[in-house]
This record gives C-alpha cells, sequence and structure tokens, in this order.
C-alpha cells in the first residue's frame, strides 16, 4: 500500500466519500445503509412527521409560540424538534408543479355568492370571468386574490427537515465521550446514558441540528428511529407521512428514485428542482438524510455548501503544537541573558 | 407563557423582514455601523474587508444552533488555561535561573488558575462525576477529549509543584513536577484555540490557523501580568520581556487573523465583542508598555497597575473571540454568504 492510499483511507474517515460507513466504524457485515429521501416537492405541511416523532420518541414539548414570522410555530430543529416542518411563503409564481388537481373552470365567487339563493352547485357550466373583469362576489378595483392568468401569486414550499445522518458527522467526531456512536444502518445517534452534557457537538454541526434540552443538559437529536430499525420497522415519521414526502430505505435505491424524481418534474418544467445532500462528494462525504428541493437550500434555512469541520483538525493540531513550541520559545527568550 | 420571543416591535432578535426570500439577489443591505470610541485617534480608516453580504435566509433564523456554554464557564475556561500554562513556563525558567521570588507566585499562579479552570468546567458540566466521562475514551478528532486528557496530566504537576514550593519538602519531586508542567504547559494554553477552532460556528472555524498563537500570546500576558504584581522588581525581569513578547504576538496575530478571514471577521468588530476586543488590545498593549516601564524605573506600583492591565486584557480577548463567534453562530449571514460564494466559485 502506497503512502498516498494510506493518507487517502486515513482520510476518508475524516472527510471526503466514504462507501462503507458502517464498515469502517467496525462493522464487518453490516445491513445496507438506511436513510431518507425527503421529496419536499409533495410536502402539504401536515406537520405529521413532527407529531409521530414526538409521540414514538417521547419527546417532551417545547412551547407551542406563534411567532408572527409565519405558519411554522416550530421554527427549527432542536433538543425537542427532532422532525421540523419549515413553511416557505414565496411570491413567486407556481411553474407547473401543481399535482393533477386544477379547479381553474371553477368559478369559487360565483360559488360562493350562490350559496343559500340557489340549491344547485355551480357545477361545470361555471365559468372564469373575462380578463378585467372583477368576479362576481370580489369588489371591483381592490385586490383580487387570483392573479389574470388564474393562479395563485402566492407560492408555498413546505419542507420537512431533519438530522442528516452524515457520511462525515462532526457531533460523532468531536463527541469527547464517544456518547454519539455510528449504527449498523450507518446512522447517528446519541447514547443519552453516556451524554455528558459538555454541549460540544451543538456548535459542531454545520447543519443546526443537534442541541441541549434545557433541564437535563444533555442534547438530543433524530435517531432514525433506531429502535424500530431494529427490528424492521421504518421510522415514525415516514411511517406517518401521508404524501410520501418523507421515504425511507436503503440510501442507495432512495439515491436512485430521488434522480427518477428530478428527471420527472424537470421534464414537467418544474426546473428549480435539485437535490440536496445526495452527492458523496460533497463537504459532509453526503448525507444519510437527503432531500428535493425546490429553490436554494438557504431559503429553507439549509447551509448551501457545509463542509465537516474535522476536514481541517489536522492542520488544526499542527498550528496549535507550533503555537505550544513557539510558546515555549518565547518564555525561553523571556529568561535569555539580554546584554546591558 | 411570557417567554415568546413576539413583542410589539416584532420578533426580539430577529430581523424586521418577513418573508422567506428567494434567488440570489434577494436579501438585507447591511448598514455598516460608526465606528465609535477611537478615542481621539482621529480613526485609523480602516477599510471595509468584505463587499456588502446579500444573501437569502429562512426568516432570518440562525442555520446553525448557537454554542449553549455559559460564556463565564467556558470562556473564563480558557483564560484560565492560558494563564496556568505560561505560569508554569514561567516557574519552571525562574528555578533553572535562580529566581524564588518569581517561581512562587508563578507556580501558585498555576495551581490556582488551573484548579479554577477545572470548577469551570465541571459547572459548565453539570456535576463532578460528568468530567470523569470525558476519560473514558481517547479521541484525537475531539480537542475536548484531548483537553481533558492534558489537564488530567497537567493538573497534577502544577498542584504538586506549588504544594513543594510552599511545603519545601521533596524538592526533587518538586523540580521533576515543575518541570512536566513546564513541558504540558504550552499544551494546555493553546489547545483551546482548536477547541473553539473544531466547530462549524464561522468567526472560530475560520480563524483556526492563526488562534493558537493569540491564545499563546494571550496566555503569555496573563501570566507575565501576574507574575508582575507579585514578583519584587529585581526578580521579576523575566515576565517584563514576557509581557512584550506576549503582547507583540497575541496583538500581531490578531491582526493577521482579522484580516486573512473575511466576512467571518466582522464578528469581532461588533457589539459585545467589539468592545471587549478594543478594550483586551488597549489593556495588553498598555500593560506591556507599563510593564517595561516599570523595570525602568523600579516602581512597585507600576509593576502592579501593568499586571492587573495585562490579567484584564487577557481576559478580555478570552471574552471577546468567545461572544464573537457566539454572535457569528446566530446571524446565518456568516454561514450561508462565504458557502455561497464557495459554491458560485466552484461552480464557475
Amino acid at each position: 500500500m502506497s503512502g498516498d492510499q494510506v493518507r487517502a483511507d486515513r482520510a476518508g474517515l475524516w472527510f471526503g466519500p466514504q462507501p462503507d460507513v458502517a464498515g469502517a466504524s467496525g462493522y464487518p457485515d453490516a445491513p445496507p445503509r438506511m436513510g431518507f429521501f425527503t421529496d419536499t416537492s409533495v410536502c402539504i405541511g401536515c406537520k405529521a412527521c413532527e407529531v409521530a416523532c414526538k409521540e414514538w420518541n417521547a419527546v417532551p414539548e417545547d412551547g407551542l409560540e406563534l411567532t408572527g414570522m409565519s405558519y411554522d410555530n416550530t421554527q427549527g430543529l432542536g433538543a425537542d424538534t427532532w422532525r421540523h416542518v419549515a413553511f416557505i411563503e414565496q411570491r413567486k409564481p407556481f411553474g407547473g408543479q401543481q399535482p393533477g388537481v386544477s379547479h381553474d373552470d371553477v368559478d369559487v365567487f360565483a360559488a360562493a355568492s350562490a350559496l343559500g339563493t340557489d340549491a344547485a352547485s355551480p357545477g361545470p357550466g361555471a365559468t372564469t370571468p373575462p380578463a378585467g373583469a372583477a368576479p362576481a362576489g370580489a369588489p371591483a378595483g381592490e385586490i383580487s386574490p387570483v392573479s389574470p392568468d388564474g393562479r395563485t401569486e402566492l407560492r408555498w414550499l413546505m419542507a420537512s427537515d431533519v438530522c442528516k445522518h452524515c457520511t462525515h458527522a462532526a457531533c460523532l467526531d468531536v463527541c469527547p465521550t464517544g456518547a454519539l456512536f455510528r449504527t449498523e444502518f450507518g446512522t447517528v445517534v446519541v447514547q443519552e446514558d453516556v451524554c455528558n452534557g459538555c454541549g460540544y457537538c451543538v456548535p459542531a454541526c454545520p447543519y443546526g441540528v443537534i442541541d441541549q434540552r434545557k433541564d437535563d443538559g444533555r442534547v438530543w437529536k433524530c435517531t432514525l428511529c433506531y429502535d424500530r430499525l431494529g427490528v424492521g420497522m421504518e421510522p415514525a415519521c415516514a411511517k406517518s407521512c401521508p404524501t410520501e414526502s418523507i421515504q425511507f430505505g436503503p440510501l442507495e435505491e432512495l439515491r436512485e428514485r430521488a434522480a427518477g424524481r428530478v428527471a420527472q418534474l424537470h421534464a414537467s418544467g418544474v426546473t428549480d428542482a435539485r437535490l440536496y445532500g445526495e452527492s458523496p462528494d460533497d463537504g459532509v462525504g453526503g448525507d444519510g438524510a437527503f432531500f428535493l428541493l425546490l429553490d436554494e437550500p438557504e431559503v429553507y434555512g439549509l447551509p448551501p455548501d457545509p463542509v465537516v469541520t474535522t476536514r481541517d483538525l489536522p492542520d488544526m493540531w499542527r498550528h496549535a503544537a507550533m503555537a505550544a513550541v513557539s510558546l515555549g520559545a518565547l518564555a525561553v527568550a523571556s529568561f535569555a541573558r539580554r546584554p546591558r | 407563557m411570557s417567554d415568546s420571543d413576539v413583542t410589539r416591535e416584532g420578533l426580539r432578535g430577529e430581523r424586521t423582514q418577513r418573508e422567506a426570500l428567494t434567488g440570489a439577489k434577494a436579501g438585507r443591505r447591511r448598514h455598516r455601523r460608526g465606528r465609535g470610541g477611537r478615542g481621539g485617534r482621529g480613526g485609523r480608516g480602516e477599510q471595509p474587508m468584505v463587499p456588502e453580504a446579500e444573501f437569502s435566509s429562512y426568516y432570518g433564523k440562525p442555520v446553525l444552533n448557537k454554542p449553549t456554554w455559559k460564556p463565564l464557564d467556558i470562556a473564563g475556561y480558557l483564560y484560565l488555561g492560558g494563564l496556568a500554562g505560561a505560569s508554569s513556563l514561567l516557574a519552571a525558567g525562574a528555578g533553572v535561573t535562580g529566581r524564588p521570588a518569581l517561581a512562587r507566585p508563578a507556580k501558585l499562579g498555576a495551581a490556582g488558575a488551573i484548579s479554577l479552570s477545572l470548577v469551570a468546567l465541571v459547572h459548565d458540566l453539570g456535576r463532578p462525576a460528568r468530567f470523569l466521562n470525558m476519560l473514558r475514551v481517547f479521541k484525537p478528532t475531539s480537542p475536548m477529549n484531548v483537553g481533558s486528557w492534558v489537564l488530567s496530566g497537567y493538573a497534577p504537576l502544577a498542584l504538586g509543584a506549588a504544594a513543594v514550593d510552599l511545603t519545601g519538602r521533596a524538592r526533587r519531586v518538586g523540580s521533576l513536577a515543575t518541570a512536566g508542567a513546564a513541558v504540558l504547559g504550552p499544551a494546555v494554553a493553546t489547545y483551546t484555540a482548536v477547541l473553539l477552532a473544531d466547530t462549524a460556528v464561522p468567526s472560530w472555524h475560520e480563524g483556526y490557523r492563526e488562534l493558537p498563537y493569540v491564545f499563546a500570546g494571550s496566555g503569555a500576558t496573563a501570566a507575565a501580568g501576574l507574575a508582575l504584581a507579585a514578583t519584587p522588581a529585581a526578580q521579576a525581569g523575566p515576565a517584563r520581556r514576557m509581557a512584550a513578547l506576549g503582547a507583540a504576538l497575541e496583538l500581531g496575530t490578531f491582526q493577521a487573523m482579522k484580516h486573512r478571514m473575511g466576512l467571518s471577521a466582522e464578528t469581532f468588530e461588533q457589539g459585545k465583542a467589539h468592545r471587549l476586543l478594543r478594550a483586551a488590545e488597549t489593556l495588553t498593549a498598555g500593560g506591556a508598555a507599563l510593564a517595561v516601564l516599570s523595570g525602568r524605573l523600579r516602581d512597585r506600583r507600576l509593576a502592579l497597575a501593568a499586571g492587573a492591565a495585562l490579567l484584564s486584557g487577557s481576559a478580555a480577548l478570552r471574552f471577546g473571540v468567545f461572544h464573537a463567534g457566539v454572535a457569528s453562530a446566530k446571524d446565518p449571514k456568516y454561514t450561508v454568504v462565504p458557502q455561497r460564494e464557495r459554491l458560485t466559485a466552484r461552480e464557475g
């Protein structure tokens, strides 16, 4: 084995592509790596995943607060929010990504104004008023919620965020006690009885996932339902998702499925669709939980190009060692007798 | 429940924007704050280091979870570690060159500082038994774990050296302990820079190349300050020189660090961190000057003033760096903008 090869292998433990995550962590006969593919293009923001996660994992409530910023009342991932559904309100037309449930031919205002006067529904005969004319029931000259082409001006992006179960997990690498470990499924889990509450993993996570619970001082995050996986069940969030926005399975299979979905969306004109966290060549070696997004990652509160902090760690130790030597030299210089 | 973040003026601690913005051009224009407190120097005419940042975010919410560390515990821990580590060097040097009046305060200082820093660490963890969890494993990827091992080696040596100095017994053991503490001391003073840098916090991580030197210099000035305040002028020569050299190392490398860091250096120039770091600069530079002057004039009061200035200057630096990092984690700009630029550059 050449020197370069050795270096590359060693580097593979801390950053860069790592095809056999569980194997590198000492599981010789590991099952395939499991993960999430969260297809946000079909998320309806029902938050069933948040609730299911809390219920199954007995995560305590973290306050129901109206934040005043959007319909999102959980705001972000934390010690007591392991799945978080983001609601992004955008002044941007829909593109073409609505599922086939178009009701362009139904005039809801006409239907509303007819309520109570006529027992019959507007039926298929109701039509959109001619362009320029206010729909029946809407005051003329005021803002209509419907733009002239019949599409609403606002679009909602909804996305269920979760721990990424990185190939190179900074939280796991910096944990001083070994409380965080890699499971045989390639996921990252905190052992709550070992965690000593130092909180080092919290600022280490490039995604802002793991956090400290105020009352017990220990850290908590998504376990990818390690207890369910062990007995062949799927995680609670994926199980409860009514639109299959959250898909669970072997990571390889999910990647294939995701590539197909992106191609499908591109073909139907949704050119904004892109995968996030799927590439094994990215700064964290690829995520065990990746996403299909309809806008830039930062719009969803995700970092555009995260890098695991341990990539620079050998360099950091080198600089610290040199600084320590400098300090020693400085002390020697302080004691060196100077000519007067 | 009154712990809501919503006030009459809007969300507390949030940007005023209410919409999640889309597209590369969306975003907030940053206002450059006035540079107050230049103290009649007429301003140094520092140029803005980075262009105006434009970026998108999720309602201005942070991307990272901010450090949960309590400032007094952890910034205090960083400071005390530097003070202890560099004091051990002074103690060893004083022992070799026959300066008992310098050796004693340095040994006592190292022992006291390292004990207090362990108290601060345990206080942050919650209970003493949790410190032992750190020694379950040995993990070079975790600076906190490595630091715990270094401390477990260093603390008994520093305490032993001080105990021997006080009791006057077992002098051979005492000089061995002093030498051992001096070997581990620099590591105690500089590993804390890696502790901060090995995180995703932009203002800590981006400075990883220079931060150990800044901390080394800061540790040297603190130790020199303590020694100056407690040592008669005749034996305090090395402390005075250490003050001058340490201040030069700290201030020089800190400037270089800010210069190279780009956008994430901004938090060093804002708010609480700015005030602390300005104070650190003034106190350290002033303290070093006073230290040199106290040697010329042989004035105890000058030496005391120099010592106080150097000790508080070093503390202000650690707290300043700590708060700057927390501020950079709280604002998504410092996470998103550099990453977006990197991504755009890579995609050509």
